[in-house]
């Protein structure tokens, strides 16, 4: 796996005010040929009988990351450009434990294959210097690949927020969420 | 006989639409394909750049065209899934001819070419010339609309061609003309990026122009404040900094009562209405009356949020105008886009840089497919076909007598309305399904079971050309060169990645083989796309879409170039109107007198709750495209009525229950979507579904009296709920609806 071109500082950012919900970012995510046409990310209404408002969730790459704390295979790892990847075919049990333990959600567990299937930021895309398919094809961009200096230009009036407090776990992650201005956590009661 | 020959069901079992969803490991040969083809994507206006991945002369896949200036790669669930047209088992691959009883049999090229200018021979012979028509689309490219144009006035010899943008842009065309004298938006998207307030009428950006929406966003990271003006919270609503909730058909109120207000409290650019615009006056007394108040009770919009938005536009240094079908589609449709103009010329801002306007035209080559002579009225240059001196230049580029060039004909609406008069015997159609997109479908459908004789062109059986007696197999979107213009006016490449497959040929291989037979195939002498093209370049020279310095080469080395762009060494115009030089008679904008007026249909005891239509992210106007691709009918299966809580509360409504919607032309089933993002008094169907699952069962042919628009935005219906929950979509499929 060639990593000649990786480039460590760019970093993934959401924006949910963004997001249209048009599903591009799932379709595109599908053709991926190790994704056998199934998405690794997910936008879903968060309730539509109130409002149109979408979310879009993908694999936040956690700094400690739970699932492969959780995986008692250890078929799952974070490499050294904070990338956690999807578990190793030959590994995985198909124990859904880091289905049930990951706080964003994001594993799923793929029944026709017995593994757990999640994003792995597009790794032959950004090992080679190419955008993520989902933040390459976003048409809002709520979902945008780049580095943290492009952003604060590009939109001063949010910030990028990656740590995350869920009752008493803290939590930081790859990827970033853009947040109001002065916002330096997002807390999940 | 343009009855169906069998019953629908068998005919879909054949021709579909069946759904078409990628292998799961991808197609063969996506990873090496034989070539990597920079094109376009055959939707919507936006013309994104897309590459297609070819193998063994079948697109296999797609990549993101990282380089395109408009999109940069971005793409929308539709681009994403384009290529799942190519590919498909419902391509037509042969020609077919209608057979009583059996169905649609295979036949040779000789023999339907054969039988279809017999026919056009007869019905020409037996009743005039005029009594066969042509009805063309827009997703084709600017040489086929130009042939188009010229097959039906050179060798059909009919007055009697109109298209769906009739459907479409006509509302916006037809105000432009009258206020600029040019028919285009007027500044490119990049005018966006700093306007300090951006102006959304009618346009559902983020479903129907998604790519679009990054272009909004930037400036709204600059600091620009948004109004969206839309019945619904659209996705582009939800976040803006001003949404106004129109009540459907009263946009001209909101947009004279903001003018209004800009005029008492002077929110004018003086120099701008005494030096380059006619009309002030007597517009700004149409309006006198139109107080706040008055407009709140007319639009069901708050006073004070009518005068936010005008302070905002009225105080703004920068602002771009966008509008769409939202507004466009009504009786008034032109009314609606000249009281639009009028906001944007009373505070003078246009043909300066973050200073714009546009209409957002709907189809792939909506803007082209409307300047080469591809509408009843219209000659190529837009135009005016019953102008002696424009008639005079084109019979010579055509090199026919001016006196051979028919007259102006009938639009879309009225020619279905001439069929059922019987004054229309004969049709051929291409790229255009009105069994679906146009409205009161029912009585089009009607319409055409009482043709003698209807030939189609298209690459997919689509729900009218079940009707047809003879199909032509032509050519999809990637099997043929040509240029599209897109909303912006950029005139871009679209190149050929395939051939037709099995007997299939390009439209254009049809159109002149027809042009030979018809007896005028000297006046049809091309080789290739270009050679189209380069012709149109010179009957379009002089005209206000003048193409002439516009070539493949240019528009390949420039990604695309603007028109008009009248000589070789011209630029292109990506602004228009830098010099205050409008294209009017007189140089000067014109302001235009808007008084309201009501819709075609209000609502009224029988009838009490207003009916709008739109579309959704996931298809594509009549979806004979996108009904057959597997992963965009499972996004949005079915049509929903859209319904608000306190309006399903007082018909008792539950959450997918199945209620029938009644209106004066007919009635149909819709699950309930009950919804807080609508106005109490109206409910939203999309329209992209055929049969029972047909919005347009629904909607009226009441017309714009300048532009012929139908008015799909608005009427009155009553809601009779049936007390029984929906069946799940996957029982009772709406994408093959009969």
């Amino acid at each position: 796996m060639s990593t000649a071109y990786y480039k460590t500082e760019m970093e993934f950012f959401v924006d949910m005010q963004r997001c249209i919900g048009c599903k591009a970012c799932e379709a595109a995510c599908a053709e991926c040929e190790t994704n056998g046409q199934q998405s690794m990310i997910h936008v879903n209404y968060v309730e539509r009988a109130v409002t149109i408002q979408t979310t879009v969730q993908v694999c936040m790459h956690c700094d400690d990351p739970v699932c492969a704390n959780v995986c008692p295979a250890d078929a799952i790892s974070k490499d050294e450009f904070g990338v956690v990847h999807t578990a190793n075919t030959a590994r995985c049990i198909g124990c859904s434990n880091c289905v049930m333990a990951c706080p964003f959600g994001v594993p799923f567990k793929e029944e026709q294959y017995d593994m757990m299937m999640k994003c792995n930021m597009c790794y032959d895309r950004t090992s080679a210097g190419k955008k993520p398919m989902c933040a390459t094809v976003c048409p809002s961009q709520a979902l945008y690949y780049g580095t943290r200096e492009e952003m604060r230009q590009m939109r001063p009036n949010s910030v990028p927020v990656n740590t995350f407090q869920f009752g008493k776990l803290e939590v930081k992650t790859k990827v970033n969420i853009m947040m109001s201005a002065g916002s330096t956590m997002l807390k999940v009661d | 006989m343009a009855r169906l020959p069998v019953a629908a069901e068998k005919i879909i079992e054949q021709f579909g639409p069946h759904l078409n969803f990628a292998p799961q490991e991808g197609y063969t040969g996506r990873d090496e394909p034989d070539k990597v083809v920079e094109t376009h994507c055959c939707f919507c206006g936006m013309q994104c750049g897309i590459k297609l991945l070819v193998k063994n002369n079948k697109v296999v896949g797609f990549d993101p065209w990282m380089e395109f200036p408009f999109n940069e790669g971005r793409l929308c669930p539709k681009g994403v899934q384009r290529y799942l047209q190519n590919n498909h088992p419902d391509r037509l691959m042969e020609p077919l001819q209608r057979v009583e009883g059996i169905g649609f049999k295979p036949i040779t090229w000789e023999d339907s070419m054969n039988k279809t200018i017999g026919e056009i021979k007869r019905i020409q012979h037996t009743y005039g010339n005029d009594a066969f028509a042509m009805l063309s689309g827009v997703s084709i490219t600017n040489e086929k609309s130009y042939l188009v144009g010229k097959f039906a006035r050179v060798a059909l010899k009919t007055r009697n061609l109109d298209y769906n943008g009739r459907l479409c842009m006509v509302s916006a065309g037809a105000g432009n003309k009258k206020a600029f004298g040019l028919d285009r938006g007027s500044n490119n998207y990049t005018d966006l990026k700093k306007a300090e307030v951006i102006m959304v009428c009618g346009a559902n950006v983020s479903e129907t122009f998604p790519t679009l929406t990054h272009w909004i966003w930037q400036a709204r990271d600059n600091g620009a404040k948004l109004i969206v003006v839309d019945p619904r919270v659209i996705p582009l609503a939800r976040t803006a900094d001003l949404h106004l909730d129109i009540k459907p058909g009263t946009d001209s109120a909101l947009y004279g009562a903001m003018l209004r207000y800009l005029v008492e409290n002077d929110l004018l650019d003086h120099d701008f209405i005494n030096n380059h615009t006619t009309g002030f006056q007597q517009t700004i007394d149409a309006v006198k009356d139109y107080s706040l108040e008055w407009a709140e009770q007319v639009t069901g919009i708050a006073k004070e949020k009518i005068a936010t938005a005008a302070q905002w536009w009225g105080k703004a240094a920068t602002s771009f105008l966008l509008h769409a079908r939202g507004i466009e589609h009504h009786s008034k449709g032109v009314d609606n886009v000249l009281g639009c103009i009028n906001l944007v010329l009373a505070t003078g801002r246009i043909g300066k840089p973050y200073c714009g306007y546009a209409t957002i035209t709907g189809q792939g080559n909506g803007q082209g497919g409307r300047e080469h002579g591809h509408k009843c009225d219209q000659l190529p240059g837009n135009r005016d076909i019953n102008n002696p001196a424009h008639r005079k230049y084109i019979a010579e580029v055509w090199g026919i007598e001016e006196s051979e060039m028919p007259g102006a004909g009938y639009t879309a609406y009225e020619l279905i309305e001439a069929i059922h008069r019987g004054e229309i015997k004969g049709l051929i159609s291409l790229c255009f399904n009105p069994l679906v997109s146009l409205p009161n479908n029912n009585y089009v459908r009607e319409a055409f079971e009482k043709l003698e004789f209807y030939a189609t062109i298209d690459f997919f059986l689509n729900e009218t050309a079940r009707h047809a007696d003879i199909i032509f197999p032509g050519s999809l979107h990637e099997e043929e060169e040509g240029t599209v213009t897109t909303a912006e006016g950029r005139v871009t490449r679209i190149r050929q990645a395939v051939t037709p497959p099995g007997q299939a040929r390009t439209d254009t291989a049809i159109l002149l083989e027809l042009a030979k037979r018809l007896g005028v195939g000297d006046k049809f002498t091309y080789n290739t796309s270009e050679d189209i093209f380069n012709e149109l370049r010179i009957a379009s020279r002089g005209g206000t879409a003048d193409y002439y310095g516009i070539t493949y080469e240019k528009i390949e080395k420039n990604m695309g170039v603007f028109w008009p762009c009248p000589s070789i060494d011209h630029p292109g115009t990506p602004r228009l109107w830098e010099d205050k030089k409008f294209a009017t008679a007189d140089g000067k904008a014109h302001f235009n007198p808007v008084a309201y007026k009501d819709p075609g249909e209000v609502t009224d005891e029988a009838y009490p709750v207003v009916l709008t239509t739109g579309r959704v992210v996931s298809q594509y106007l009549s979806g004979t495209q996108t009904r057959r691709i597997g992963k965009l009918v499972n996004q949005y299966p079915e049509p929903l009525l859209e319904i608000h809580p306190e309006l399903a509360a007082q018909y008792g409504i539950a959450q997918r229950e199945l209620v029938k919607v009644v209106t004066r032309r007919g009635e149909a089933e819709f699950p309930a979507n009950i919804v807080e993002t609508i106005r109490k008094d109206t409910v939203f169907i999309p329209y992209h579904w055929p049969g029972r699952k047909s919005a347009n069962q629904l909607t009226p042919g009441t017309l714009d009296p300048i532009s012929k628009i139908p008015e799909f935005k608005v009427c009155a219906c009553q809601l009779v709920p049936l007390r029984k929950t929906a069946p799940p979509p996957q029982e009772a499929p709406a994408y093959n609806s009969i």
